[in-house]
């Protein structure tokens, strides 16, 4: 459990939406910092460090993505889908916050790598009770860690390096000598 | 919204450690259903309804799956990298709850697919607190996909 604020990164299109949740989030106390997008592509420059967040400072590592399904440029399911193809971004935990409760979309956004669907509340104290749950939850989850960038030689365990696995070995190597 | 008490399939190889869940979740004051199977084997067997599970009512759909990483036969990474490459399966949320601390661990849990990495806790308070947490989550927070 970490002491720093969680940083909250939301894609939302509606500047009335990111307004109502950044109002929603300060009654919940320091515990979040919101930041907020306005569709998939800037989502993604956000999270590459793109363009305007070519600065760190700027693009603070987010504990999870709050992802609008409708956005204009990129919408939810493709940014979902581009994230959860990306070694690099995929371990960001995304939970949709959408107004649609159809079923097939509940479905393909989990089909899709989601790690909640959360139907968006219409009122102002909803929208404060999901970020208190979301909160309550956060406090018992580990994240990964942002500081490891390049996983693979630690996922992998003990498994050879390209280096390792290039060492002259087995019968032949033994021939050498 | 649903307010069905869920079912949590836990694969956990420890007895020990699954009658303590058992009693955890009761003690959160939730009424939520646990089953459990004691490897990533049996965890497959349950969700594909084979073998002993054939009878669908020995075997009724989860909400979620919580998934111990270390147990014989088949361990909790394989186990989740098997169900999040099977269409049929992969919507289940998977919360990964280890005793494992390591961030490579946790990354790699993430990276294949886990919906969450629960550090597994030490004592009974703690459990009944994360199991808590957990059932208000996956019952009142999130709109699960339906089967």
């Amino acid at each position: 459990m970490t002491l720093e604020p969680m940083t909250i990164l939301m894609a939302e299109d509606d500047p009335d939406d990111r307004a109502l949740a950044r109002d929603a989030l300060h009654e919940c106390g320091p515990a979040f910092e919101l930041r907020t997008v306005c569709d998939g592509e800037e989502l993604l420059e956000y999270l590459r460090h793109e363009g305007r967040y070519a600065s760190p400072a700027e693009a603070p590592y987010p504990t999870v993505v709050l992802l609008d399904m409708n956005m204009p440029r990129m919408d939810g399911r493709e940014v979902l889908a581009e994230m959860k193809a990306d070694e690099a971004l995929r371990r960001i935990p995304i939970v949709v916050l959408s107004t649609s409760q159809a079923t097939e979309d509940v479905i393909r956004s989990y089909d899709l790598g989601a790690s909640g669907y959360i139907g968006k509340p219409n009122t102002f104290v909803g929208l404060v009770n999901v970020f208190y749950a979301l909160e309550q939850w956060l406090a018992v989850v580990t994240q990964a860690p942002p500081w490891l960038t390049n996983m693979r030689s630690v996922t992998d365990g003990l498994a050879p390096s390209s280096e390792f696995a290039r060492l002259p070995r087995g019968p032949l190597a033994g021939a050498q000598k | 919204m649903n307010l069905e008490p869920l079912i949590i399939l836990l694969a956990e190889d420890d007895p020990d450690d699954r009658d303590l869940a058992i009693e955890a979740l009761a003690e959160s004051g939730t009424n939520h259903q646990l089953q459990t199977v004691a490897d990533g084997e049996e965890l497959l067997e349950y969700l594909r309804r084979e073998k002993r599970y054939a009878p669908p009512a020995y075997a009724p759909h989860p909400a979620l799956v919580l998934l111990d990483m270390n147990m014989p036969r088949m361990n909790g990474r394989e186990a989740l990298t098997i169900m999040k490459a099977d269409p049929a399966l992969r919507r289940i949320p998977v919360v990964v709850l280890s005793t494992s601390r390591s961030a490579g661990d946790v990354v790699s849990s993430y990276d294949l697919g886990a919906n969450a990495y629960i550090g597994k806790p030490v004592t009974f308070p703690e459990l009944v607190n994360v199991l808590g947490t957990l059932g208000a989550h996956w019952l009142k927070t999130v709109v699960l996909a339906p089967h």
